[in-house]
């Protein structure tokens, strides 16, 4: 009995070394290869090797050598190394432009981050006209985002006339300066770009809402937890994945902002709303007509370097921290 | 396959190409006709202004049979000038700002017409200071100055009356545009003096007041060098008046980020009483913004001490300098007809307005000469029954724009100096404390680092 069992082990054992190492794989010549299908596997992917250099490596590869190049596109480049960068690195602009960058996502987080959160939780506990609510949250999402900026741009109007300065001045409180003081401008500019995200994280908050086992709500019912209590106790835990996730992408998200500064303000008033991108822009195209498209590649290289970075320790850490 | 065989083109084409090898046909299309693709109006314009440049159009190709004219929406922006020569989707010919014109041929992005210029014999016939702007070091030149115009200042004569003031008789000095603001703001609820304070445009105003006071940014020192002075007195003065009439008298409005067209939008609407912008933009306020005709008022800009002087600016025609010598030949052409001929000869002054006059295009608006103040004149009195706009509301200003000296925009690194100004203006209208002189201080040196670079 006992040698049967050992043989079996044994030959259990040795089917499971022999799968794990598998059998020598012929050398691949061109000729196997031809052989094996790779032509038929090449010409399938020709397609989409082809866009992807042209319209996404190649405009890569060409920023990395501009950014260490004097041009303008017109006469001859001229080589020039690490200029660029040590042009772009002390430029006071810079320093500026990093902070305001900053403020915008950290205000966005302040503003942006748990609002959405709320509002899924809030609308999970809904429990008629669940699709009409959605469609509402999503809609700023569907308006492209430069419609909503000048229809914002219409509400911030500063005269006592405009719209948010009309409704304060329903409550007695008089016209703000919104987007005319370096004060109230970044404020207000993040105000709009959460209004116009908030819908996506929405949707997606509801979704890994609906994920939660309802057993673990009922039994926290079953032990007299109040709604607030079950959010803090079964909710949040449960979307800790998740909610990091968002993190990481808004975060990615706020360091590249254009658009908002871009159209709203054009970096003013006094510099107040300069963004890192927007800089590159203005490297590129604002201040000369040349373009210092050199340090604009240059300060795009550098950004590039850093929200590589933080992709990378997004992965690290989801891998750790995967939801399931 | 041959370049066309007009005598006048071959002529130019021999002399421009002494030496060099017969000009390919990359611009001919199949019936043997040189392609010339040429710059119009902004996107946008209306109906009228394309049915114009259509007749003109019809008018060029029946005198030029062997040259097909293409016309293409164009508006000159810095941004995306470099991108579009690089992309080769510019027009053949375009007009740029003189602001601008310098930076681009020195970097090598304008066509040489020294010769063609020469061969049609209007070199001596230009304003030198004008002719300046287009000439580099070495004496050649660069484009055709097409027109120009001297900084006004524009008015709504309604806001004028409902605020009890005179219309037919506006400010003379600045103090007196800072009571009259006063009193706009006070009577009407409306922005009574405003400033452009963005995209550049703050900076080209700023300089504009510093000059109207007697002061300019920069020296230039003859050979290639300037030397920053943004801090002198004339600009501190024109940022003291704009903190007293944003602080002091609460008289700016609500809106301290302003452009050339966002301006002109609130001015057309309504909602501004007085603003500098040039003298020849009362046609984009009627055509683009829709300004009733009946509102506008204009005068010259007040200037204060002895030095003061008008900025002036203006645009040229100018050739893509990638174009093979056939396109470049007919745009000569072009550009002499459609541009040079209706300042110079009779005839063609009277077709080119009546056009635009069958089109309801602005007709006689007030410029300065780029040829002779007597060829402007006479060119004037040719045109004068096709002449649409109000020009008696705009007699303050052609009646002692004479009496000024006019003053060429600063050449080094315009557009990037104008960017550092920005800012400074912004601040000044957004913070009541601001220091001018440790923003100008600041700013100088900034603008030093530029020009020495």
């Amino acid at each position: 009995m006992s040698t049967v069992t050992e043989t079996a082990a044994e030959a259990g054992v040795d089917a499971v070394s022999a799968a794990s190492t598998p059998a020598p794989r012929p050398r691949r010549t061109p000729r196997t290869w031809l052989r094996g299908g790779g032509l038929s596997n090449l010409v399938f992917a020709l397609p989409m090797l082809v866009v992807f250099s042209l319209f996404s490596w190649s405009p890569i590869v060409q920023s990395v050598v501009m950014s260490l190049q004097k041009t303008n596109l017109v006469t001859d480049p001229q080589f020039v190394g690490l200029d660029n960068f040590a042009n772009v690195l002390a430029d006071p602009l810079l320093g500026k432009a990093v902070l305001n960058t900053l403020a915008f996502a950290g205000l966005a987080l302040l503003m942006g981050f748990p609002l959405p959160l709320f509002m899924a939780v809030l609308m999970s506990e809904v429990k008629r006209m669940k699709g009409l609510y959605s469609a509402l949250a999503y809609l700023p999402v569907v308006v492209p985002p430069v419609v909503a900026v000048l229809l914002w741009k219409v509400f911030y109007d500063a005269s006592p006339t405009g719209v948010f300065n009309t409704v304060l001045g329903w409550v007695g409180i008089p016209p703000q300066p919104w987007l005319q003081s370096p004060a109230s401008a970044m404020p207000s500019l993040v105000l709009e770009a959460t209004w116009a995200a908030a819908g996506g994280s929405i949707i997606i908050y509801l979704a890994a809402l609906l994920a939660v086992p309802p057993e673990l709500y009922d039994a926290a019912e079953v032990d007299g937890a109040s709604i607030w209590k079950k959010v803090w106790h079964v909710t949040l835990p449960q979307l800790r994945g998740i909610l990091f996730i968002m993190l990481i992408l808004q975060i990615i998200a706020t360091a590249q902002v254009f658009l908002e500064p871009f159209l709203f303000t054009g970096g003013g008033p006094n510099n107040a709303t300069v963004t890192v991108l927007l800089l590159i822009y203005r490297y590129a195209f604002q201040n000369s007509l040349g373009g210092n498209y050199g340090e604009a590649t240059a300060l795009s290289v550098m950004l590039a370097i850093v929200l590589a970075l933080l992709s990378w320790a997004y992965f690290k850490l989801t891998d750790r921290w995967s939801t399931t | 396959m041959k370049s066309p065989g007009k005598a006048v083109i071959a002529g130019i084409a021999a002399i421009a190409m002494a030496g060099a090898f017969a000009g390919c046909s990359a611009g001919a299309d199949a019936s043997g006709k040189v392609e010339l693709r040429v710059g119009t109006f902004p996107p946008g314009a209306d109906a009228a202004a394309y049915e114009a440049f259509e007749a003109q159009e019809k008018q060029f190709e029946e005198d030029h049979p062997d040259i097909d004219v293409i016309g293409l929406e164009y508006e000159w922006e810095g941004p995306t000038f470099a991108v579009q020569l690089a992309g080769g989707s510019l027009p053949d010919v375009f007009t740029v700002p003189f602001t601008d014109s310098k930076t681009l041929l020195e970097n090598g992005q304008l066509m040489d017409v020294t010769d063609e210029i020469d061969e049609l014999g209007y070199t001596d016939s230009f304003n030198p200071v004008i002719l300046d702007g287009v000439t580099d070091a070495d004496g050649r030149i660069y484009g055709f100055p097409r027109q120009a115009y001297a900084m006004g200042l524009h008015y709504n004569r309604d806001l004028f009356e409902q605020a009890g003031l005179d219309p037919d008789d506006p400010p003379q000095t600045w103090d007196e545009v800072r009571a009259a603001a006063k009193q706009i703001a006070e009577k009407t609820g409306k922005a009574g003096y405003a400033q452009m304070a963005i995209n550049n445009t703050g900076g080209w105003q700023l300089t504009a007041a510093t000059a109207a006071r007697g002061g300019s940014i920069q020296t230039d020192d003859g050979d290639g060098g300037y030397e920053a002075t943004l801090d002198n007195d004339g600009t501190k003065a024109a940022l003291q008046f704009l903190h007293d009439v944003r602080w002091e008298d609460n008289a700016f409005g609500a809106k301290f980020d302003l452009d050339w067209g966002t301006i002109n939008q609130e001015f057309a609407a309504g909602n501004l009483g007085m603003y500098t912008s040039g003298s020849d933009v009362y046609t984009a306020l009627v055509r683009d913004f829709g300004m009733k005709p009946e509102q506008y008022g204009l005068t010259v800009i007040p200037l204060d001490g002895d030095e003061a002087g008008t900025l002036g600016g203006g645009d040229i025609a100018v050739i893509s300098p990638s174009v093979d010598d056939a396109t470049k030949a007919a745009a000569v052409e072009w550009i002499d007809w459609y541009y040079m001929q209706k300042l110079l000869d009779e005839d063609a002054a009277k077709l080119d307005a009546k056009t635009l006059a069958d089109s309801d295009q602005a007709v006689g608006t007030p410029l300065l000469p780029v040829l002779s103040r007597e060829l402007y004149e006479e060119s004037l009195v040719w045109i004068e029954e096709y002449i649409n706009v109000p020009r008696d509301q705009m007699t303050p200003f052609i009646d002692r724009i004479w009496e000024q000296t006019p003053v060429g925009e600063p050449k080094g690194k315009t557009q990037e100096v104008y960017a550092l100004l920005d800012p400074v203006v912004q601040a000044v209208l957004t913070d009541r404390n601001a220091d001018i002189d440790a923003l100008l201080a600041q700013a100088d040196a900034d603008a030093q680092a530029l020009l020495d670079q």
